[in-house]
Protein backbone atom coordinates (compact mmCIF):
# COMPACT_ATOMS: atom_id res chain seq x y z
CA UNK A 1 0.00 0.00 0.00
CA UNK A 2 3.04 2.49 0.80
CA UNK A 3 5.16 1.61 -1.76
CA UNK A 4 1.93 1.88 -4.35
CA UNK A 5 1.23 5.29 -3.07
CA UNK A 6 4.81 6.22 -3.37
CA UNK A 7 4.83 5.06 -6.97
CA UNK A 8 1.76 7.04 -8.07
CA UNK A 9 3.65 9.89 -6.34
CA UNK A 10 6.40 9.11 -8.45
CA UNK A 11 4.22 8.95 -11.25
CA UNK A 12 2.57 12.30 -11.12
CA UNK A 13 5.79 13.88 -10.23
CA UNK A 14 7.55 12.26 -13.62
CA UNK A 15 4.75 13.58 -15.42
CA UNK A 16 4.75 16.72 -14.35
CA UNK A 17 8.13 16.87 -15.08
CA UNK A 18 8.19 15.80 -18.47
CA UNK A 19 4.82 18.00 -19.25
CA UNK A 20 7.43 20.74 -18.04
CA UNK A 21 9.94 19.93 -19.71
CA UNK A 22 7.98 19.64 -22.79
CA UNK A 23 5.73 22.94 -22.45
CA UNK A 24 9.21 25.00 -22.29
CA UNK A 25 10.99 23.11 -25.22
CA UNK A 26 7.84 23.38 -27.25
CA UNK A 27 7.72 27.24 -26.38
CA UNK A 28 11.64 27.77 -27.63
CA UNK A 29 11.05 26.00 -30.54
CA UNK A 30 7.58 27.41 -31.49
CA UNK A 31 9.31 30.81 -31.13
CA UNK A 32 12.28 29.75 -33.22
CA UNK A 33 9.68 28.52 -36.08
CA UNK A 34 8.22 31.87 -35.87
CA UNK A 35 10.91 33.68 -35.77
CA UNK A 36 12.26 31.48 -38.88
CA UNK A 37 9.24 32.12 -41.02
CA UNK A 38 8.87 35.65 -40.28
CA UNK A 39 12.20 36.49 -40.99
CA UNK A 40 11.14 38.64 -43.98
CA UNK A 41 8.82 40.35 -45.34
CA UNK A 42 10.60 40.69 -48.68
CA UNK A 43 10.82 37.55 -49.98
CA UNK A 44 9.60 37.07 -53.73
CA UNK A 45 8.00 33.65 -54.44
CA UNK A 46 7.49 31.95 -57.95
CA UNK A 47 5.05 32.61 -60.07
CA UNK A 48 2.02 30.95 -58.83
CA UNK A 49 2.68 31.01 -55.39
CA UNK A 50 -0.35 31.05 -52.82
CA UNK A 51 -0.50 33.50 -50.43
CA UNK A 52 2.17 33.83 -48.28
CA UNK A 53 0.91 32.46 -44.30
CA UNK A 54 -0.60 29.37 -46.99
CA UNK A 55 2.77 29.34 -48.72
CA UNK A 56 5.00 29.18 -45.31
CA UNK A 57 2.18 26.22 -44.58
CA UNK A 58 1.93 23.97 -47.53
CA UNK A 59 5.59 24.10 -49.59
CA UNK A 60 7.29 21.01 -48.42
CA UNK A 61 10.93 22.92 -49.33
CA UNK A 62 11.85 20.20 -51.75
CA UNK A 63 13.43 22.77 -54.67
CA UNK A 64 12.07 21.05 -57.56
CA UNK A 65 10.68 24.05 -58.56
CA UNK A 66 14.39 25.44 -58.35
CA UNK A 67 15.48 22.59 -60.53
CA UNK A 68 13.13 22.85 -63.39
CA UNK A 69 13.74 26.71 -63.55
CA UNK A 70 15.60 27.05 -66.89
CA UNK A 71 17.42 30.41 -66.19
CA UNK A 72 17.78 29.54 -62.23
CA UNK A 73 16.18 32.95 -61.54
CA UNK A 74 14.94 30.32 -58.24
CA UNK A 75 16.94 29.78 -54.93
CA UNK A 76 16.12 27.29 -52.16
CA UNK A 77 16.87 29.49 -49.20
CA UNK A 78 19.71 27.93 -46.57
CA UNK A 79 20.44 28.99 -43.10
CA UNK A 80 22.13 31.94 -44.21
CA UNK A 81 19.67 33.48 -46.96
CA UNK A 82 17.78 36.65 -45.73
CA UNK A 83 14.37 34.61 -46.77
CA UNK A 84 12.64 31.95 -44.68
CA UNK A 85 14.91 28.84 -44.70
CA UNK A 86 14.20 26.06 -47.61
CA UNK A 87 11.75 28.51 -49.63
CA UNK A 88 12.17 29.16 -52.57
CA UNK A 89 12.70 32.77 -53.86
CA UNK A 90 13.83 34.88 -55.63
CA UNK A 91 16.41 38.34 -56.63
CA UNK A 92 15.62 40.04 -59.41
CA UNK A 93 18.61 42.03 -59.39
CA UNK A 94 20.76 39.32 -60.39
CA UNK A 95 18.12 37.13 -62.20
CA UNK A 96 15.08 37.62 -62.71
CA UNK A 97 11.79 35.96 -63.76
CA UNK A 98 11.82 35.36 -67.53
CA UNK A 99 7.86 33.91 -67.38
CA UNK A 100 7.54 30.92 -69.30
CA UNK A 101 4.44 30.31 -70.79
CA UNK A 102 4.55 26.92 -69.74
CA UNK A 103 5.49 27.94 -65.97
CA UNK A 104 7.95 25.00 -65.16
CA UNK A 105 8.12 25.45 -61.83
CA UNK A 106 4.81 25.35 -61.05
CA UNK A 107 4.17 22.38 -62.98
CA UNK A 108 7.11 20.72 -60.76
CA UNK A 109 5.37 21.85 -57.44
CA UNK A 110 4.46 18.95 -55.88
CA UNK A 111 2.92 20.08 -52.93
CA UNK A 112 -0.07 22.85 -54.30
CA UNK A 113 2.37 25.73 -52.79
CA UNK A 114 2.31 27.07 -56.19
CA UNK A 115 -1.00 27.18 -57.44
CA UNK A 116 -1.50 24.25 -60.37
CA UNK A 117 -4.54 26.70 -61.61
CA UNK A 118 -2.67 29.41 -62.70
CA UNK A 119 -3.78 29.14 -66.14
CA UNK A 120 -1.29 32.61 -67.84
CA UNK A 121 1.52 33.06 -66.33
CA UNK A 122 0.91 36.91 -66.70
CA UNK A 123 -1.99 36.73 -64.39
CA UNK A 124 0.55 35.73 -61.72
CA UNK A 125 1.46 37.91 -58.61
CA UNK A 126 4.98 37.48 -57.79
CA UNK A 127 4.66 41.07 -56.33
CA UNK A 128 4.42 44.53 -57.60
CA UNK A 129 7.52 47.13 -59.49
CA UNK A 130 7.37 50.04 -57.57
CA UNK A 131 9.16 53.23 -58.79
CA UNK A 132 10.50 54.29 -55.17
CA UNK A 133 13.49 56.86 -55.92
CA UNK A 134 11.98 59.58 -57.75
CA UNK A 135 14.86 61.88 -57.03
CA UNK A 136 17.15 59.40 -58.71
CA UNK A 137 15.07 57.60 -61.75
CA UNK A 138 16.41 58.87 -65.05
CA UNK A 139 12.85 59.47 -66.35
CA UNK A 140 12.15 61.80 -63.48
CA UNK A 141 15.43 63.78 -63.99
CA UNK A 142 14.59 64.54 -67.56
CA UNK A 143 16.15 61.70 -69.59
CA UNK A 144 14.49 59.16 -71.94
CA UNK A 145 15.63 56.31 -70.21
CA UNK A 146 12.56 54.21 -70.11
CA UNK A 147 14.27 51.56 -70.28
CA UNK A 148 12.38 49.55 -67.56
CA UNK A 149 9.04 50.17 -70.01
CA UNK A 150 10.70 48.91 -73.04
CA UNK A 151 11.91 45.92 -71.83
CA UNK A 152 8.65 45.33 -69.41
CA UNK A 153 7.72 41.65 -70.55
CA UNK A 154 4.36 42.71 -70.37
CA UNK A 155 4.26 45.75 -72.83
CA UNK A 156 2.87 48.47 -72.11
CA UNK A 157 0.38 47.53 -69.59
CA UNK A 158 2.28 46.84 -66.78
CA UNK A 159 4.56 49.71 -67.38
CA UNK A 160 3.61 52.73 -69.23
CA UNK A 161 5.07 56.29 -70.13
CA UNK A 162 2.95 59.24 -69.20
CA UNK A 163 4.52 62.58 -70.20
CA UNK A 164 4.05 65.61 -67.79
CA UNK A 165 4.52 69.10 -69.57
CA UNK A 166 6.82 71.41 -67.67
CA UNK A 167 6.24 74.57 -69.84
CA UNK A 168 8.29 76.69 -71.90
CA UNK A 169 11.95 75.98 -73.25
CA UNK A 170 12.10 72.80 -71.13
CA UNK A 171 11.05 69.46 -72.92
CA UNK A 172 8.22 67.46 -71.20
CA UNK A 173 9.05 64.60 -68.49
CA UNK A 174 8.24 61.04 -69.81
CA UNK A 175 7.86 58.81 -66.54
CA UNK A 176 7.22 55.70 -66.42
CA UNK A 177 3.65 54.44 -64.39
CA UNK A 178 3.22 50.77 -63.30
CA UNK A 179 -0.17 49.55 -63.43
CA UNK A 180 -0.97 46.80 -60.71
CA UNK A 181 -3.91 45.11 -62.44
CA UNK A 182 -1.03 44.24 -65.29
CA UNK A 183 2.27 43.41 -63.44
CA UNK A 184 3.48 40.57 -62.55
CA UNK A 185 6.49 41.16 -60.55
CA UNK A 186 8.92 39.49 -62.79
CA UNK A 187 11.37 42.15 -61.86
CA UNK A 188 12.85 42.85 -65.58
CA UNK A 189 12.32 46.28 -64.56
CA UNK A 190 14.45 46.14 -61.55
CA UNK A 191 16.82 44.13 -63.24
CA UNK A 192 17.59 46.10 -66.58
CA UNK A 193 17.73 49.47 -64.36
CA UNK A 194 20.64 51.44 -65.32
CA UNK A 195 21.44 53.22 -62.03
CA UNK A 196 24.29 51.19 -59.99
CA UNK A 197 21.04 50.35 -57.48
CA UNK A 198 17.61 50.57 -58.68
CA UNK A 199 15.09 52.96 -58.94
CA UNK A 200 12.47 50.57 -59.89
CA UNK A 201 12.22 47.49 -57.28
CA UNK A 202 10.04 44.96 -56.96
CA UNK A 203 7.98 44.35 -53.69
CA UNK A 204 6.25 41.74 -52.25
CA UNK A 205 2.04 43.08 -53.20
CA UNK A 206 0.93 43.14 -49.17
CA UNK A 207 3.70 45.30 -48.77
CA UNK A 208 3.67 47.37 -52.00
CA UNK A 209 -0.07 48.12 -52.12
CA UNK A 210 -2.69 50.24 -49.90
CA UNK A 211 -6.01 48.18 -48.98
CA UNK A 212 -8.71 50.89 -50.02
CA UNK A 213 -11.58 50.75 -47.39
CA UNK A 214 -14.92 49.14 -48.61
CA UNK A 215 -16.77 51.79 -47.97
CA UNK A 216 -15.61 54.58 -49.58
CA UNK A 217 -17.92 55.30 -52.60
CA UNK A 218 -16.38 57.72 -55.16
CA UNK A 219 -19.19 59.49 -56.66
CA UNK A 220 -17.44 60.62 -59.65
CA UNK A 221 -16.24 57.00 -60.70
CA UNK A 222 -19.33 55.25 -59.60
CA UNK A 223 -21.51 53.00 -61.92
CA UNK A 224 -24.42 53.45 -59.85
CA UNK A 225 -26.89 55.88 -61.41
CA UNK A 226 -27.72 58.72 -59.40
CA UNK A 227 -31.57 58.70 -59.03
CA UNK A 228 -34.27 60.40 -57.44
CA UNK A 229 -35.57 57.99 -55.81
CA UNK A 230 -34.83 58.41 -51.76
CA UNK A 231 -36.65 58.10 -48.55
CA UNK A 232 -37.81 61.29 -46.77
CA UNK A 233 -36.05 61.47 -43.16
CA UNK A 234 -38.32 60.24 -40.22
CA UNK A 235 -40.73 63.66 -38.89
CA UNK A 236 -39.32 64.91 -35.70
CA UNK A 237 -41.63 63.67 -33.00
CA UNK A 238 -44.74 66.43 -32.36
CA UNK A 239 -43.44 68.62 -28.47
CA UNK A 240 -46.21 68.42 -26.02
CA UNK A 241 -47.25 71.50 -24.51
CA UNK A 242 -45.85 70.16 -20.91
CA UNK A 243 -42.64 70.47 -22.80
CA UNK A 244 -43.02 73.97 -23.95
CA UNK A 245 -44.26 75.26 -20.68
CA UNK A 246 -41.23 73.92 -18.79
CA UNK A 247 -39.09 75.34 -21.29
CA UNK A 248 -40.68 78.80 -21.12
CA UNK A 249 -40.80 78.60 -17.21
CA UNK A 250 -37.06 78.48 -17.44
CA UNK A 251 -36.57 81.13 -19.09
CA UNK A 252 -38.87 83.30 -17.69
CA UNK A 253 -37.15 82.07 -13.94
CA UNK A 254 -35.24 85.03 -12.02
CA UNK A 255 -31.69 84.81 -12.49
CA UNK A 256 -30.42 83.97 -8.85
CA UNK A 257 -27.77 86.32 -7.49
CA UNK B 1 39.69 -9.48 -47.39
CA UNK B 2 37.55 -11.00 -44.05
CA UNK B 3 37.81 -7.32 -42.40
CA UNK B 4 36.38 -5.90 -45.60
CA UNK B 5 33.37 -8.99 -45.44
CA UNK B 6 32.60 -8.56 -41.78
CA UNK B 7 31.79 -4.36 -42.74
CA UNK B 8 29.96 -4.99 -46.01
CA UNK B 9 26.32 -3.31 -44.48
CA UNK B 10 28.62 -0.53 -43.30
CA UNK B 11 30.13 0.19 -46.50
CA UNK B 12 26.91 -0.59 -48.09
CA UNK B 13 25.40 1.43 -45.87
CA UNK B 14 27.96 4.32 -47.31
CA UNK B 15 27.40 3.90 -51.10
CA UNK B 16 24.11 3.81 -50.64
CA UNK B 17 23.59 7.29 -48.19
CA UNK B 18 26.16 9.41 -50.46
CA UNK B 19 25.07 7.60 -53.62
CA UNK B 20 21.22 8.93 -53.27
CA UNK B 21 23.01 11.95 -52.04
CA UNK B 22 24.83 12.03 -55.44
CA UNK B 23 22.08 11.18 -58.02
CA UNK B 24 20.16 13.97 -56.60
CA UNK B 25 23.17 16.33 -57.04
CA UNK B 26 23.51 14.83 -60.50
CA UNK B 27 19.98 14.89 -61.73
CA UNK B 28 20.09 18.80 -60.81
CA UNK B 29 23.69 20.03 -61.72
CA UNK B 30 24.83 17.44 -64.27
CA UNK B 31 21.50 16.47 -65.88
CA UNK B 32 21.76 13.26 -65.16
CA UNK B 33 18.29 12.26 -67.23
CA UNK B 34 16.26 8.29 -67.99
CA UNK B 35 14.46 8.76 -70.87
CA UNK B 36 14.31 12.51 -71.03
CA UNK B 37 13.62 12.79 -67.47
CA UNK B 38 15.82 13.83 -64.46
CA UNK B 39 16.65 10.78 -62.23
CA UNK B 40 15.81 11.81 -59.13
CA UNK B 41 14.16 15.88 -58.86
CA UNK B 42 13.98 17.15 -55.65
CA UNK B 43 15.44 16.68 -52.35
CA UNK B 44 14.80 14.01 -49.19
CA UNK B 45 11.65 16.22 -48.63
CA UNK B 46 10.17 15.32 -51.53
CA UNK B 47 11.08 14.31 -55.17
CA UNK B 48 9.88 12.73 -58.55
CA UNK B 49 11.64 9.63 -59.57
CA UNK B 50 12.23 9.42 -63.55
CA UNK B 51 9.72 12.13 -63.85
CA UNK B 52 7.25 9.87 -63.15
CA UNK B 53 7.00 8.40 -59.17
CA UNK B 54 6.43 11.11 -56.72
CA UNK B 55 8.38 10.56 -53.48
CA UNK B 56 7.86 12.58 -50.03
CA UNK B 57 8.48 12.62 -46.53
CA UNK B 58 5.32 11.10 -44.94
CA UNK B 59 6.41 13.33 -41.40
CA UNK B 60 6.68 16.39 -43.28
CA UNK B 61 3.11 16.02 -45.40
CA UNK B 62 1.66 15.12 -42.02
CA UNK B 63 2.91 18.19 -40.30
CA UNK B 64 1.28 19.89 -43.12
CA UNK B 65 -1.67 18.16 -42.45
CA UNK B 66 -1.83 19.69 -38.90
CA UNK B 67 -1.41 22.65 -40.17
CA UNK B 68 -4.82 22.38 -41.75
CA UNK B 69 -3.48 22.66 -44.99
CA UNK B 70 -4.11 20.11 -47.74
CA UNK B 71 -1.14 19.44 -49.67
CA UNK B 72 -1.19 18.42 -53.53
CA UNK B 73 -2.21 14.81 -54.93
CA UNK B 74 1.60 14.65 -55.49
CA UNK B 75 2.89 14.63 -51.97
CA UNK B 76 0.08 12.37 -50.49
CA UNK B 77 0.53 10.03 -52.76
CA UNK B 78 4.80 10.22 -52.52
CA UNK B 79 3.80 9.68 -48.91
CA UNK B 80 1.97 6.52 -49.08
CA UNK B 81 4.97 5.49 -51.45
CA UNK B 82 7.44 6.35 -49.13
CA UNK B 83 5.54 4.61 -45.98
CA UNK B 84 4.92 1.34 -48.08
CA UNK B 85 8.11 0.94 -48.95
CA UNK B 86 9.55 1.79 -45.22
CA UNK B 87 6.85 0.00 -44.14
CA UNK B 88 8.10 -3.39 -45.75
CA UNK B 89 11.56 -2.58 -45.18
CA UNK B 90 11.31 -1.63 -41.80
CA UNK B 91 10.73 2.00 -40.77
CA UNK B 92 14.45 3.04 -39.60
CA UNK B 93 16.02 1.63 -42.72
CA UNK B 94 15.76 5.83 -43.53
CA UNK B 95 18.02 6.77 -40.65
CA UNK B 96 20.66 3.96 -40.93
CA UNK B 97 20.31 3.60 -44.86
CA UNK B 98 19.62 7.07 -46.50
CA UNK B 99 19.70 10.22 -43.89
CA UNK B 100 22.46 12.21 -44.22
CA UNK B 101 23.20 12.58 -40.38
CA UNK B 102 23.97 9.03 -39.80
CA UNK B 103 27.23 9.38 -41.40
CA UNK B 104 27.78 12.32 -38.72
CA UNK B 105 26.37 10.73 -35.55
CA UNK B 106 28.31 7.81 -36.37
CA UNK B 107 31.51 9.24 -37.09
CA UNK B 108 30.36 11.30 -33.25
CA UNK B 109 29.61 7.87 -31.83
CA UNK B 110 33.02 6.52 -33.50
CA UNK B 111 35.18 9.24 -31.28
CA UNK B 112 33.78 9.01 -28.60
CA UNK B 113 34.60 5.41 -28.34
CA UNK B 114 37.88 5.72 -29.39
CA UNK B 115 38.10 8.50 -26.66
CA UNK B 116 36.32 6.31 -23.96
CA UNK B 117 33.88 9.09 -23.38
CA UNK B 118 31.17 8.34 -20.93
CA UNK B 119 27.95 9.85 -21.29
CA UNK B 120 27.80 13.57 -20.19
CA UNK B 121 23.87 13.46 -19.96
CA UNK B 122 21.69 10.41 -20.50
CA UNK B 123 18.04 11.44 -22.66
CA UNK B 124 15.33 8.77 -21.92
CA UNK B 125 15.33 7.11 -25.57
CA UNK B 126 11.41 8.09 -25.32
CA UNK B 127 12.00 11.58 -25.26
CA UNK B 128 11.32 11.24 -28.57
CA UNK B 129 8.14 10.08 -29.25
CA UNK B 130 7.59 12.94 -27.00
CA UNK B 131 9.48 15.47 -29.40
CA UNK B 132 7.44 13.80 -32.28
CA UNK B 133 3.97 14.55 -30.51
CA UNK B 134 5.57 18.14 -30.08
CA UNK B 135 5.99 18.35 -33.58
CA UNK B 136 2.31 18.07 -34.67
CA UNK B 137 0.84 19.97 -31.88
CA UNK B 138 3.21 22.88 -32.50
CA UNK B 139 2.33 22.10 -36.41
CA UNK B 140 -1.30 22.61 -35.33
CA UNK B 141 -0.55 25.52 -32.85
CA UNK B 142 1.77 27.73 -35.16
CA UNK B 143 0.26 26.96 -38.38
CA UNK B 144 4.00 25.70 -40.02
CA UNK B 145 5.06 22.48 -40.28
CA UNK B 146 7.31 22.87 -37.28
CA UNK B 147 10.23 20.19 -37.59
CA UNK B 148 10.50 21.21 -41.00
CA UNK B 149 11.34 24.78 -40.18
CA UNK B 150 14.40 23.21 -37.89
CA UNK B 151 15.37 20.12 -39.06
CA UNK B 152 18.92 19.64 -39.29
CA UNK B 153 18.14 17.05 -41.98
CA UNK B 154 17.35 19.54 -44.13
CA UNK B 155 19.58 21.61 -43.62
CA UNK B 156 22.02 19.26 -44.53
CA UNK B 157 20.68 17.51 -47.50
CA UNK B 158 19.73 20.73 -48.98
CA UNK B 159 22.95 22.37 -48.83
CA UNK B 160 24.61 19.20 -50.28
CA UNK B 161 21.85 18.99 -53.35
CA UNK B 162 21.33 22.70 -54.01
CA UNK B 163 25.06 22.93 -54.01
CA UNK B 164 25.31 26.06 -51.77
CA UNK B 165 25.07 27.62 -47.79
CA UNK B 166 26.24 26.93 -44.44
CA UNK B 167 23.55 23.95 -43.91
CA UNK B 168 26.67 22.17 -42.46
CA UNK B 169 25.83 24.17 -39.58
CA UNK B 170 22.91 21.79 -38.77
CA UNK B 171 25.48 18.55 -38.86
CA UNK B 172 27.99 20.70 -36.84
CA UNK B 173 25.54 20.73 -34.07
CA UNK B 174 24.44 17.24 -34.22
CA UNK B 175 28.20 15.96 -33.85
CA UNK B 176 28.96 18.46 -31.13
CA UNK B 177 25.99 17.08 -29.48
CA UNK B 178 26.35 13.61 -30.00
CA UNK B 179 30.33 13.97 -28.93
CA UNK B 180 30.15 15.86 -26.18
CA UNK B 181 26.68 15.88 -24.54
CA UNK B 182 24.92 12.47 -25.41
CA UNK B 183 25.49 9.35 -26.88
CA UNK B 184 23.41 8.77 -29.74
CA UNK B 185 21.78 11.61 -28.29
CA UNK B 186 20.27 12.67 -31.75
CA UNK B 187 19.19 9.77 -33.38
CA UNK B 188 18.71 7.97 -30.52
CA UNK B 189 16.81 10.26 -28.42
CA UNK B 190 15.64 13.53 -29.94
CA UNK B 191 14.90 12.72 -33.44
CA UNK B 192 11.11 13.06 -34.21
CA UNK B 193 11.40 11.81 -37.70
CA UNK B 194 13.50 8.83 -36.59
CA UNK B 195 10.74 8.21 -33.89
CA UNK B 196 8.38 8.22 -36.45
CA UNK B 197 10.23 5.63 -38.78
CA UNK B 198 10.62 4.08 -35.51
CA UNK B 199 6.03 3.42 -35.62
CA UNK B 200 6.23 2.55 -38.98
CA UNK B 201 8.91 -0.24 -38.35
CA UNK B 202 6.83 -2.05 -35.97
CA UNK B 203 5.14 -3.51 -39.51
CA UNK B 204 8.42 -4.65 -41.18
CA UNK B 205 8.78 -7.04 -42.72
CA UNK B 206 13.22 -7.20 -43.19
CA UNK B 207 13.99 -8.23 -39.73
CA UNK B 208 17.04 -9.45 -37.82
CA UNK B 209 16.08 -12.68 -36.84
CA UNK B 210 17.54 -13.95 -33.55
CA UNK B 211 18.84 -18.08 -32.70
CA UNK B 212 18.50 -17.71 -28.97
CA UNK B 213 20.04 -21.55 -29.07
CA UNK B 214 23.37 -20.89 -30.35
CA UNK B 215 23.39 -17.31 -28.77
CA UNK B 216 25.72 -17.40 -26.27
CA UNK B 217 25.07 -14.13 -24.41
CA UNK B 218 28.68 -12.39 -25.24
CA UNK B 219 27.36 -9.07 -25.84
CA UNK B 220 29.88 -8.05 -28.67
CA UNK B 221 26.28 -7.08 -30.81
CA UNK B 222 25.36 -4.66 -27.91
CA UNK B 223 28.63 -3.13 -27.94
CA UNK B 224 28.12 -2.30 -31.98
CA UNK B 225 24.41 -1.49 -31.77
CA UNK B 226 23.41 2.26 -31.54
CA UNK B 227 19.83 1.49 -30.49
CA UNK B 228 21.13 -1.62 -28.08
CA UNK B 229 17.90 -2.09 -25.69
CA UNK B 230 16.14 -3.33 -29.60
CA UNK B 231 18.53 -6.55 -28.75
CA UNK B 232 16.22 -7.59 -25.82
CA UNK B 233 17.63 -11.40 -25.77
CA UNK B 234 13.79 -11.90 -23.83
CA UNK B 235 11.92 -10.25 -25.99
CA UNK B 236 13.91 -11.24 -29.47
CA UNK B 237 14.30 -14.75 -28.56
CA UNK B 238 11.00 -15.58 -27.99
CA UNK B 239 9.61 -14.10 -31.60
CA UNK B 240 12.68 -15.67 -33.18
CA UNK B 241 13.50 -11.76 -34.68
CA UNK B 242 13.84 -8.31 -33.17
CA UNK B 243 10.57 -7.12 -32.21
CA UNK B 244 11.18 -3.51 -31.77
CA UNK B 245 10.55 -0.33 -34.57
CA UNK B 246 13.77 1.65 -33.46
CA UNK B 247 15.94 -1.01 -34.71
CA UNK B 248 17.07 0.47 -37.68
CA UNK B 249 18.40 -2.31 -40.29
CA UNK B 250 21.97 -1.44 -40.25
CA UNK B 251 23.73 -4.99 -40.10
CA UNK B 252 26.10 -3.67 -37.56
CA UNK B 253 25.26 -7.06 -35.35
CA UNK B 254 25.10 -9.66 -38.20
CA UNK B 255 28.18 -9.99 -39.23
CA UNK B 256 30.02 -9.90 -36.03
CA UNK B 257 27.87 -12.66 -33.94
CA UNK B 258 30.68 -14.54 -33.36
CA UNK B 259 27.96 -17.90 -33.39
CA UNK B 260 26.06 -16.48 -36.26
CA UNK B 261 23.00 -16.43 -34.34
CA UNK B 262 21.50 -12.79 -35.94
CA UNK B 263 21.11 -12.09 -39.44
CA UNK B 264 18.37 -10.60 -41.61
CA UNK B 265 15.33 -12.34 -42.82
CA UNK B 266 11.81 -11.92 -44.14
CA UNK B 267 9.70 -11.66 -41.30
CA UNK B 268 6.77 -14.30 -42.29
CA UNK B 269 9.82 -16.66 -43.07
CA UNK B 270 11.43 -16.43 -39.48
CA UNK B 271 9.66 -19.73 -37.61
CA UNK B 272 8.56 -18.64 -34.42
CA UNK B 273 10.82 -20.65 -31.76
CA UNK B 274 8.70 -23.13 -29.26
CA UNK B 275 7.48 -21.72 -26.23
CA UNK B 276 9.73 -24.24 -23.67
CA UNK B 277 12.39 -23.18 -25.41
CA UNK B 278 15.77 -23.40 -23.05
CA UNK B 279 17.79 -20.46 -23.53
CA UNK B 280 21.19 -21.04 -22.35
CA UNK B 281 22.85 -18.85 -19.54
CA UNK B 282 24.70 -15.88 -20.11
CA UNK B 283 28.06 -17.31 -20.54
CA UNK B 284 31.47 -14.49 -21.23
CA UNK B 285 32.95 -14.83 -24.51
CA UNK B 286 36.45 -15.22 -23.89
Amino acid sequence: MDAKQHSRREFFARTARGAGAAALGGAVWAYLVHGQAHATPFALRPPGAIPESDFLSTCIKCGQCVADCPYDTLRLADVAAPVPIGTPYFEPREVPCYMCPDVPCVRACPSGALDPGLANVEASEMGLAVLLDRENCLSYRGLRCEICHRECPVQDRAITIENHPRGLSRHALFVPIVHSDACTGCGVCENVCPLPEPAIKVLPRELAQARPAEHYDFGWQTETPITQEYEPAPAAPEASSEDLDAGLDYLNEEIPR
Amino acid sequence: MTGLWSRRYLVLRRVTQLGILLVFFGSLHWGWKVAGSPVLRGDLSASTLVGLVPLADPLAALQILATRHVPDSSVLLGALVVVLFYGVVGGRVFCSWVCPINPVADLAAWMRRKLGWKGTLRLDRRVRDWVLGLTLVLSAWTGLAAFEWISPIGMVHRSVIFGMGVGWIGAAAIFLFDLLVDRQGWCGHLCPLGAFYGLLGRAAQIRVAFDATTCTRCGDCLAVCPEPHVLNFEHAGAAGLVVSGDCTNCGRCTPICPEGSLGFAWRARVRRPPTDLQIPRARRAS
